[in-house]
């Protein structure tokens, strides 16, 4: 029988069991293993572009494009530090480890940073010559792991960043595979070379925000009270956790979300362990103001921020800086398309690569192959960064001058909407077009 | 010889002393009366001198030690001598949790117990435990010696890299990862160095069993998963 007029099914996907989900079960069917990878979050989340401007009107004043000041300067560790650090701009350089990254890539960031006039950050291995020498402004990571640590790169530092967690995995440790312990790398962290590095996710010497508090104590003991000490924290409970790290003494408190990145950790948990940045920043505001310590006790959020538009929304929600560490990595070289036929050979695409662990970046940046590593120019990298950091600057003032602010720290909500109502309801806003913030009363 | 009486002034004041002493300083023994079991006493020094501390001390006393020589003549809270570099710690009582951690060189020295996690993440540091340790000690050790004359807690060496651990005593459990290993004639001497060191005469290192990395973790494989 001729059935060929019969309208024939469409083959159709799930869209539970997409081509995704199927390759990943195969994968690990194959393997017995999960999938490890870097960077953050890859799944859409709700984020800073549902948010919007009003700008100024008839009911505001805007300041003068290019003729009226709008300053973008920053003070951090005013509460307690004897040499608190001043910074051109609120967007700080965050902890990326040596290990994770090359030499290069290292001090790249601190050139690029120190012409921007702002801070970068050691990570979970140590500080190098490299970016001590080149960081005008440099956070010490102070992790579970303690590898590399020591009182001499303790006292060359500007600040102390106690790390509790990060946004893309809050509540594990680091994990830096044999691929990327070069003898360099082994010697550094006391480690035998080419071991799969698993490091703590607490504390050796501390556990709850009491003995926190002993511990930043001592931290301040050993620097005479000079520096600055910034207390880390994945987005998971910013309201209680905030909280915690202010009774503790913190001077700052970085706030990550889950889209920010890490060097290696299993898809499983920076897909499905923490919050997005956007519902994250005003719990974190509240508990500072709930304490009377805002504006006191800065706030640095992390966590997907791509744009001066994010800086400055983020900003407007109450931060007084932000810090990037993906899209750092992008202004230097990673994912670049000029690299696609390295890409592919890798099994994946520019704009796509997120094996990092692996160690076998082609862009020199997230591997300890000196081949590899040396085809990352620093100073050039260095000046792409600068590059990046300016324009993400001039954006968020070109932002705060429509909307009439002479410093970038005078965005305030109030400046705000929202396009959806997930988004009103977290960055508690209004939905655009109306006065309804969701999970408040209206006016 | 310097007094410093924690009754009449502040820890701030004592570490900020210590701090500013020069390499070559005539003030090189000290003594801290009434020190209460403050915390972070002697904190981050970085000279040649000893400091006797004539009492207990609360948490990281002579955290981070570099060169200096501490004694404390009480008990110690949790952490003493974490992340010490170099120089000596010797508590004369017992040691809380956490004793010697993270610390990359130098000795410690504790006359009496230390609690659980006593060598957690030790980097190259040498301890001497007199008496006891607790649970979980010499967690993810990395390098450095751990010698106890006592007993250990359960999970010795969990995930343990390269630390040597000697115990004299019983060991309740081992760790993932830690195994028994062969004591062979440079762990004898090295052990034997470490007792002297430690001025302990009347102890043979025959007396000692030697405990280490199986290093099955050391890459993953999922044969192994259930021990991660």
């Amino acid at each position: 029988m001729d059935i060929s007029h019969i309208p024939q099914t469409l083959p159709r996907f799930s869209a539970t069991f997409d081509p995704h989900a199927m390759a990943e079960i195969r994968r690990a069917a194959a393997t017995g293993i999960y999938d490890i990878r870097g960077a953050g979050a890859k799944r859409k989340l709700p984020h800073f572009d549902d948010l919007l401007f009003l700008g100024a009107s008839i009911s505001r004043y805007p300041l003068e494009g290019y003729r009226e000041k709008c300053a973008t300067d920053i003070w951090l560790g005013t509460r307690f530090a004897k040499k608190p650090i001043h910074l051109d701009i609120p967007i700080t350089i965050a902890g990326m480890s040596f290990g994770s990254l090359s030499a290069q890539a290292k001090e790249a960031l601190g050139r690029g940073a120190s012409i921007a006039g702002t801070s970068t950050t050691t990570g979970d291995g140590g500080m190098t010559q490299e970016e001590r020498g080149q960081s005008k402004t440099l956070v010490y990571q102070y992790l579970p792991s303690r590898y590399g640590m020591n009182p001499d790169d303790i006292r060359k530092a500007d600040a102390i960043e106690v790390v509790i967690g990060q946004g893309a995995k809050p509540g594990g440790g680091g994990m830096l595979l044999g691929q990327k312990i070069s003898d360099r790398v082994a010697q550094m962290r006391t480690l035998p070379m080419g071991v799969d590095q698993r490091s703590a996710c607490r504390h050796p010497d501390w556990t709850g925000p009491d003995d926190l508090e002993i511990k930043i104590e001592e931290l301040r003991e050993i620097t005479d009270w000079e520096k600055p000490i910034y207390v880390k924290v994945g987005a998971t409970r910013p309201y209680y956790d905030v909280s915690l790290a202010v009774k503790s003494g913190a001077d700052v408190v970085v706030l990550d979300g889950m889209q920010g990145g890490t060097a290696a950790t299993q898809d499983v948990f920076i897909e499905h362990v923490g919050i997005p940045t956007l519902a994250a920043i005003r719990p974190a505001v509240q508990a500072l103001q709930d304490l009377g310590m805002y504006r006191k006790v800065q706030l640095i959020v992390s966590g997907g921020i791509r744009n001066g538009a994010d800086v400055a929304k983020a900003l407007a929600l109450g931060a007084d800086a932000v810090s990037i560490g993906t899209a750092a990595l992008i202004a230097l070289g990673d994912n670049d398309p000029a690299l696609e036929a390295e890409y592919n050979k890798l099994g994946s695409t520019a704009g796509a690569y997120d094996d990092w662990h692996e160690g076998l970046d082609p862009a020199g940046i997230t591997t300890q192959d000196p081949a590899l590593a040396a085809r990352l120019d620093p100073v050039a990298a260095g000046r792409r960064l600068a590059n990046y950091l300016a324009v993400l600057t001039l954006e968020a003032q070109t932002i705060a001058r429509a909307c009439g602010k002479s410093h970038l720290h005078n965005l305030e909500p109030e400046d705000l909407v929202a396009l959806s109502i997930e988004a009103a309801a977290m960055a508690r806003v209004p939905l655009a077009g109306t006065n309804w913030i969701p999970g408040q009363a209206g006016l | 010889m310097p007094v410093v009486d924690l009754a009449a002034c502040s820890k701030r004041d004592l570490n900020a002393a210590l701090h500013a002493l020069p390499a070559d300083t005539n003030e090189t023994h000290w003594r801290v009366e009434n020190p209460a079991g403050q915390h972070s006493l002697a904190a981050g020094l970085d000279a040649p001198v000893t400091v006797e501390i004539a009492g207990h001390a609360g948490y990281y006393c002579a955290g981070m030690n570099q060169q200096a020589t501490v004694i404390v003549e009480g008990n110690a809270g949790v952490g003493v001598a974490e992340n010490m570099m170099s120089g000596m710690v010797h508590v004369k009582g017992d040691a809380s949790q956490s004793a010697g951690a993270t610390a990359h060189g130098g000795l410690l020295v504790i006359d009496g117990n230390a609690s659980a996690r006593c060598g957690i993440s030790m980097k190259g540091i040498d301890i001497v435990v007199k008496g006891s340790i607790g649970p979980m000690s010499a967690f993810m050790a990395q390098a450095g010696n751990l010698v106890v004359l006592g007993d250990a807690g359960d999970a010795l060496g969990d995930s343990i890299y390269e630390t040597r651990i000697y115990v004299r005593g019983s060991v309740r459990s081992l760790g993932a990862d830690c195994i028994e290993k062969e004591m062979r004639p440079e762990h004898r001497q090295d052990l034997q160095r470490l007792l002297d060191a430690a001025g302990i005469a009347d102890v043979s290192a025959d007396e000692f069993r030697r405990y280490g990395s199986a290093r099955k973790l050391y890459n993953f494989h999922v044969d192994n998963a259930g021990a991660y």
